[in-house]
Order: structure tokens, then C-alpha cells, then sequence
């Protein structure tokens, strides 16, 4: 059959339903099931960089927090490289990739890593630090995209290519996390706004 | 060099944010227009996996969680390949899965369906794909469950799918249905998908052929996640 398009079409995307932490996340389901659970150790111990945490809340478009949500985190390291073959080289046991759960009453959930360096842009282009997030939970029905970026980058994120595809300020900061000190650690802090009055941006990648 | 671009997602096959009848996503839905990104380094790579993460025994979920004997319910085994839209396998990409037990009870401590569950079945399991994107997991076929929507919904057997590809581009949770299954056109959360085919595409196949006789009969189930571009014409070499 010539001209005939022979392209499969991506599978289509269905809610992690209420109960993704037994497939995902077990311990955390209240079993133990593998010898390790992936997904915990983001930056591994010879990374380079400053060690930070991050921590947040996702809230729901009532104002409450989303209690089942599970998110995934990728990231570049200090010097703005991917764990990935065609992203340069990055040191022994960084991963660069995370999940992370919440506190089932709370809602709140946090994990330690280093702060990323700045990437790569498109035609020349320098990304400012950020984190790309991938947000899942019953009643989203395909993994939300959104990138954390960091507050004490200001110059950097003045010039990133992806916040200025937002036009609108307000908007443009809902991608940028809050920063206090907990001892040495810098926390920052990033809440995630599903729908409403400071809606996170969400981008289609 | 950058890994090439992946092909646009289609949104009108996935299943928007905002589906009413799935009464959770009415306050789980974003309401602006989500940003268009065209793809930088921090999509088109993504997290690897190898044999050192996870175990031979975690795709064969009638043993990787049995105390006292094998689980209860009917033995089967899901297989297919994970495949882009280009119909090239995807190999040594993580596949992880998780579902009810026979019953229709997830082992979950926020699960509380009077059916009981399973002691010797857990529920979970993952696997690499080989080099022809080809996967395999053994299980029981979940029963079907009600959950709280309308006053009487009940999903169809289902198992959840979780697939990474090899680009955070590609990360994709799904579900798998079953052939014949009357509850599939019932069904609110699969109804959320706008488009007939790409629901007939989450219906795995009953498969004789991959069956063990006399022991598990078998299903088929090919995954296919997003495109990616070609380079045979790299006219920006800048960037890119
Ligand atoms: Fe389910």
C-alpha cells in the first residue's frame, strides 16, 4: 500500500488511580516486596555541587492538599549534565532521577539532592537551573509536566528560554520555589498548584 | 550531541485533564492552556535502568510474593513488546506494573473492599525489556472492583502499566483491560479517553499461542510510546 502513513499512535495515558504506591513505591503501599525500590537516591554520594532540599505540597483546585500524589523527579547535575548517554559524563552513581511520595496525612513531601547546574538550550540558547517534575494521582488522568526553578537564580531565570515563553509574570512565578536554610541545608520550597488562584504552569513537552 | 526531538503528542487520543464523569479530576484538573515546549535536553533524556536494579524474579508475580503457596485466581501471563511510533522496539526500558489480586483487593493499607486479600500475592512487578522491546510478566487475572463515583461503578479487570522509555518525554502511566471484558464501555476512568481506537488500543488480546498448557493461558499487550524524529536532515547544526 504505498502513501499510506504506517506510524503507530502512542498508547493513550490512564489516571495512576489511588493505589500507585503498590506498583511504584511498595513500602510505602505498606509492604515489602523487592530488594530495593528505585528512585531513592537521586544524587548518589560523589556528586559534585551544593546538597539542597526540596520540598513542597500539591494542592488541589479546593485549596487542600493532594494526598496521593506521586511525583518524579529528573534533573541535571552540578555542571548541567544528564545521567544519559548522550548528555555528557556525570559522576559514579548519579542518577539524576527520583520519586517521591507524600506524607499520606499531610500531603507534604520532600527529597535531597544537589542543585543542578545550567543546561543546554535550543539554537545556543542556556536553560537556568530547574528541576523537571512529572506529577501523577487518581484523578489525573495524564502525568502533569512542570519544571522548579530557583529562586537565588534570578539572573539566569531572567534569561531562560522556557520562562520567557510565559508572557504573563504571575505565571511565570509559579515555576520559581521559595528558599530557607534549615541549619546548612538551603530548602526550597515549591508548592504546586493544580487549579486556582496561582495555578502552576503545566507545559505540554 | 543532542538526542532528536519526539514527534508531537497527540492530545486528542489522551484523555483530557477535565473528564466530569471521573468525578475526582473536576479539582485535579489544571484549567489554563499548558505551555508548548518545544523539546530541550531536559525531555529528550531520561532515566536508565539495568539488570543491577531490579531482580529475575520481580516480573513473576505468582512467586514473588508467595508465603504459603501460589496466589489464588486464574493464571495468566501478559506479554508484548514496548514499541515508539515509528513501530521500532524500545529495548531495555523499565516496565512496572501493578494490580488487584483475584478478588479485586489491592494489597494497599488504604484499600478497604470487604474482599479479602491474597496472602501470598503482592501485586507488583517490573521487568527490563529485551532487545526486540519484548516483555513478559506472570500473574493472576484481577477481578473487577467497585470504587466510589457514582453510586455503583465498578472498574473492569485491569492491571496499571508504568513505562519510561528513553526520554522523560516518553514517561507514560496506562492501564490494561481484557478482551471481552463488558465493563470496558461502562467504565467512567476508561471512558475518559475521547477516542474509540485509542481505548481498543489498552484491550489486550487473548493470545493461545503464548499460553503454557495445562498450566497459564496467555494475553498480549503492546505498548507504544511517543516518536522520535529522524536526523537525517540536521539543518540547524547550532542547537537543536
Ligand atoms: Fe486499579
Amino acid at each position: 500500500m504505498p502513501q499510506t502513513l504506517s506510524y503507530l499512535r502512542e498508547s493513550a495515558s490512564q489516571t495512576a488511580g489511588p493505589f500507585v504506591h503498590i506498583g511504584l513505591a511498595p513500602g510505602a503501599a505498606g509492604f515489602d516486596i523487592y530488594r530495593q525500590e528505585l528512585g531513592h537516591d537521586i544524587a548518589g554520594p560523589n556528586a559534585k555541587g551544593t546538597r539542597i532540599r526540596v520540598e513542597g505540597v500539591v494542592i488541589d483546585g479546593m485549596g487542600s492538599p493532594v494526598k496521593d500524589v506521586l511525583l518524579e523527579v529528573w534533573q541535571a547535575n552540578a555542571d548541567g549534565h544528564y545521567a544519559h548517554p548522550e548528555s555528557g559524563t556525570v559522576e559514579d552513581g548519579f542518577r539524576g532521577w527520583g520519586r517521591v511520595i507524600t506524607d499520606f496525612d499531610s500531603g507534604e513531601w520532600s527529597f535531597d539532592t544537589v542543585k543542578p547546574g545550567p543546561v543546554a538550550g535550543r539554537n545556543g540558547t542556556v536553560q537556568a537551573p530547574h528541576l523537571n517534575l512529572w506529577i501523577v494521582a487518581r484523578g489525573i488522568n495524564i502525568g502533569l509536566n512542570t519544571r522548579m526553578y530557583f529562586p537565588d537564580e534570578a539572573k539566569a531565570n531572567g534569561r531562560d528560554p522556557v520562562l520567557n515563553l510565559i508572557e504573563w509574570d504571575n505565571r511565570r512565578a509559579t515555576l520559581i520555589a521559595a528558599l530557607h536554610q534549615d541549619g546548612d541545608i538551603p530548602v526550597y520550597r515549591f508548592e504546586i498548584r493544580l487549579q486556582g488562584e496561582g495555578e502552576t504552569v503545566f507545559f505540554d513537552i | 550531541m543532542t538526542p532528536a526531538d519526539f514527534y508531537q503528542r497527540d492530545r486528542r487520543l489522551h484523555p483530557p485533564a477535565l473528564t466530569p464523569d471521573y468525578k475526582t479530576s473536576v479539582a485535579r484538573s489544571p484549567r489554563y492552556s499548558m505551555i508548548s515546549l518545544e523539546n530541550t535536553v531536559s525531555e529528550v533524556t531520561g532515566p536508565t535502568f539495568g539488570h543491577g536494579d531490579i531482580d529475575p524474579i520481580d516480573n513473576d508475580l505468582i512467586s514473588n510474593y508467595a508465603h504459603t503457596g501460589d496466589p489464588v485466581g486464574e493464571r495468566i501471563i501478559v506479554h508484548g513488546r514496548v514499541l515508539d511510533e515509528n513501530a521500532r522496539p524500545v529495548p531495555g526500558t523499565l516496565v512496572e506494573i501493578w494490580q488487584a489480586n483475584a478478588g479485586g483487593r489491592y494489597r494497599h493499607k488504604k484499600d478497604s473492599y470487604l474482599a479479602p486479600i491474597d496472602p501470598n500475592f503482592g501485586g507488583c512487578g517490573r521487568t527490563l525489556t529485551d532487545q526486540n522491546g519484548q516483555y513478559a510478566f506472570r500473574t493472576v487475572k484481577p477481578g473487577a472492583y467497585p470504587w466510589r463515583n457514582w453510586v455503583n461503578n465498578w472498574r473492569p479487570a485491569h492491571i496499571h502499566v508504568s513505562v519510561f522509555g528513553t526520554a522523560f518525554a516518553q514517561r507514560l502511566i496506562t492501564q490494561l483491560y481484557f478482551e471481552g471484558d463488558p465493563l470496558i464501555p461502562k467504565c467512567p476512568i476508561v471512558q475518559t479517553i475521547p477516542d474509540p481506537e485509542a481505548i481498543e488500543q489498552l484491550i489486550a488480546k487473548l493470545d493461545l499461542n503464548a499460553t503454557i498448557p495445562l498450566d497459564s493461558i496467555a494475553y498480549k499487550f503492546d505498548i507504544v510510546l511517543r516518536g522520535r524524529r529522524s536526523t537525517w536532515f540536521e539543518n540547524r547544526p547550532e542547537g537543536n
